[in-house]
């Protein structure tokens, strides 16, 4: 353990920590909505919009995230009709740009299966019950079926978003200095490998252990409130791999 | 577009490449699974039967694994040992030969590495699913340990498993793009360079997630029938 090395890598990796936190955030914030859509659109009876998400998700999920990346990155530039217009050229130049779009086209494949599991699992009665009382579709949508299947979900979409943190290391690949990539530098600059990944690794673990510690232990007892009498309880790491 | 297309192929020879990096990548996939497997096995053991200090070493182990990104796995080992292969490499004499059975050695450790933590947990699940009065069962009719294992836990831990192990598999395969980082000639890598030489990466990049896309729909295809065949006997519920 060098110490002088450890002082040195600290705040390099902390840079790299806002990066990966500015790609886990908007991921999120663009991909949940975007998720939501594909999910109804899987449900919806219209048929050929329900075959599109379906497929949407099924090339998402079934290629992995590196190649999604690299066909944004390098491979998008290679249109002309692309390149012509300035405001995408701009867009698409910037590897944060590509990696970021990347990760929320491929969190949005995930949260819809996951949202689309959540809106499936309601009851039917809730939704007759709503109809009956006269609601539109949009009022029933607002009140029952979202906040039912996002309560469904939320355990599930908890570790997506643990996911989506570990996954913005693959914007290292293209230039992106965030945790990893500036840990790969670190490590084949100074060889110290152990001390490089275990000050990276413990980045990671504290922001999941952030994102565990609030959702399962605020937003979800939250949530369903009337249903536990019991103290909220912190599950400690639970994660699976999403598929 | 398809003259171009096949001109690139055939005539100028990627297509031999495309499908060498793809037989690579479902090698490191394959053997890396096989690794894992077996590891996992043994961690998964080592936490059911509550094995005094392993089980505890099993789980730094699997929380560190699955809280940390792959490819950073990937990194730990690829340049924790890059120095020491190098040396032992170079006293042999065979700095070369040495060093490209390396990389692949290195991304099935890696690959194999990560999915041992994740399959650790499905086999774990699977033994805890396994009835106690099945075992009771067995000893009561004096079956030897060994027995037991063979015809009561197995058979069944393996059918319980299989739906994560499934799952297992679908993201080792795409963990195998990791290792391309490390420099092995696998699907990702043979595309990066296509893509450079020929300045046409959106065609090779395409062609790559094309690749994976049909290992993914062929094995899950795959998993359902081994699925079946296993259920066969189970009554539906």
């Amino acid at each position: 353990m060098d110490v002088e090395l450890i002082q040195r890598a600290i705040p390099v990796l902390l840079k790299g920590l806002a990066t990966t936190l500015e790609i886990g955030l908007v991921a999120i914030v663009i991909g949940f909505p975007l998720g939501l859509g594909f999910a109804l659109a899987r449900l919806s009876s219209n048929r050929s919009l329900a075959a599109f998400a379906l497929l949407y998700s099924m090339v998402f999920r079934g290629t992995p995230l590196l190649v999604q990346i690299f066909i944004i990155y390098f491979g998008l530039g290679q249109l002309q009709f692309l390149r012509d217009q300035t405001t995408f050229w701009w867009f698409f130049s910037d590897g944060f740009n590509c990696a970021t779009l990347a990760i929320t086209l491929n969190t949005a494949a995930y949260t819809s299966e996951i949202l689309r599991g959540g809106l499936m699992g309601i009851p039917a009665g809730e939704i007759e019950a709503a109809r009956a009382c006269g609601m539109s579709n949009w009022l029933c949508f607002r009140r029952i079926r979202f906040p039912l299947a996002f309560r469904l979900a939320l355990p599930a979409y908890t570790n997506e978003i643990t996911v989506i943190v570990k996954e913005s290391s693959l914007a290292s690949t293209v230039t992106v200095l965030e945790i990893t990539g500036l840990a790969k530098r670190l490590m084949s600059e100074t060889f110290a490998v152990i001390e490089v990944f275990t000050l990276a690794g413990l980045l990671y673990l504290i922001v999941n252990f952030a994102v565990l510690l609030v959702m399962r232990s605020w937003l979800e007892p939250k949530l369903s409130m009337h249903r536990t009498a019991s103290r909220p309880v912190f599950w400690f790491w639970p994660h699976r791999r999403r598929v | 577009m398809g003259i171009a297309l096949s001109r690139l192929l055939w005539e100028d020879g990627w297509g031999l490449s495309i499908l060498r990096g793809s037989a690579v990548t479902v090698m490191v996939g394959v053997l890396g699974m096989g690794l894992g497997m077996m590891f996992g096995l043994l961690l998964a053991a080592a936490k059911w039967a509550r094995v005094p200090v392993a089980s505890q070493v099993v789980d730094v182990y699997t929380v560190i694994v699955r809280s940390v990104p792959g490819l950073l796995v990937v990194y730990l080992i690829f340049f924790g040992s890059v120095e020491f292969v190098a040396r032992v490499g170079t006293f042999f004499g065979y700095a070369d030969e040495f060093q490209s059975a390396y990389s692949f050695i290195v991304g099935v450790v890696s690959v194999g590495a990560i999915a041992a933590a994740y399959a650790a947990e499905v086999f774990r699940g699977a033994l805890d699913a396994i009835h106690p009065g099945q075992i009771e069962a067995a000893r009561a009719v004096g079956m030897q340990t060994r027995k037991l294992y063979t015809r009561i836990i197995g058979p069944q831990m393996f059918r319980y498993a299989l739906p994560g192990i499934s799952n297992v598999w679908q993201a080792t395969i795409k963990d195998t793009s990791l290792v391309s980082v490390t420099g092995l000639a696998e699907l990702i890598r043979v595309a990066y360079i296509g893509a450079g030489t020929t300045r046409q990466p959106l065609i090779f990049f395409v062609i790559a997630a094309v690749v994976f896309f049909v290992i993914t729909l062929f094995s899950q295809a795959a998993f359902g029938l081994v699925e079946r065949n296993l259920n066969r006997g189970v009554r539906a519920v």
